[in-house]
């Protein structure tokens, strides 16, 4: 999303986009003119007239389970956004008895919090495993 | 003579110049409290309609329709910049 309008945004998959992407960008591409969606949202500069680089992962809930939000010059990381949702999937489908800890990725080690797990972390999740 | 600007990843923007225009007088009595509009985690996503470019065709995208599904919502500064 952002305060393109849709004539613009076609410009921009036709012609630069879909020769990054095959077939085009798959998903849709939104306009927020004026930025009234962006204010709402927390991420509308006004200054500049633009949207920062925000983005907001939505449960099926339709609760916001995270964000980031970034000023223009520096871009994103795809993998850790996919990262954050195959996290909070797992945390999900667990029912909330299980909780990712740092450096989570799927396969690895969740933790399950409960009264025998204080105090004990240091046992089973060591500092390396923040970072692999 | 116009002035070539430095093409950076936001987009450029002008704005009103010279003597300042009077704003029309506020009425105290209108006033309100200025709320902040930042979300929270945890909270419901404040739900929108919005026109969208999708595989071709132009389409209404309304966020409360991808209730049951996980959604990425993507803010950028604009077209023909990097994301």
């Amino acid at each position: 999303m952002s305060v393109d309008s849709v004539f613009v945004h076609k410009m921009w998959n036709d012609h630069e986009l879909s020769k990054m992407v095959q077939g085009g960008v798959p998903f849709a591409m939104l306009s927020d003119g004026g930025g009234k969606v962006g204010s709402v949202y927390g991420v509308y500069l006004q200054d500049a007239g633009v949207e920062a680089r925000g983005r907001f992962i939505i449960d099926p809930d339709g609760i916001i389970q995270g964000f980031e939000v970034l000023t223009p010059p520096v871009g994103r990381n795809v993998s850790e956004s996919i990262r954050q949702i195959q996290a909070f999937q797992h945390v999900r489908d667990s029912k909330g008895t299980e909780a990712t800890p740092s450096g989570w990725k799927p396969g690895k080690l969740t933790l399950k919090p409960g009264p025998d797990l204080v105090g004990k972390v240091w046992e089973v999740w060591k500092t390396k495993m923040a970072f692999d | 003579m116009p002035e070539e600007i430095k093409v950076g990843c936001a987009r450029p923007t002008g704005g009103p110049v010279g003597e300042p225009v009077p704003l029309p007088e506020e009425k105290p009595q209108q006033r309100t409290k200025e709320v902040k509009s930042m979300v929270t985690v945890g909270q419901k996503a404040p739900d929108f309609t919005s026109s969208a470019y999708h595989r071709g065709k132009f389409v209404n995208v309304k966020l409360s329709e991808y209730l049951g599904k996980w959604v990425i919502l993507c803010f950028y500064p604009g077209d023909f910049t990097f994301v």
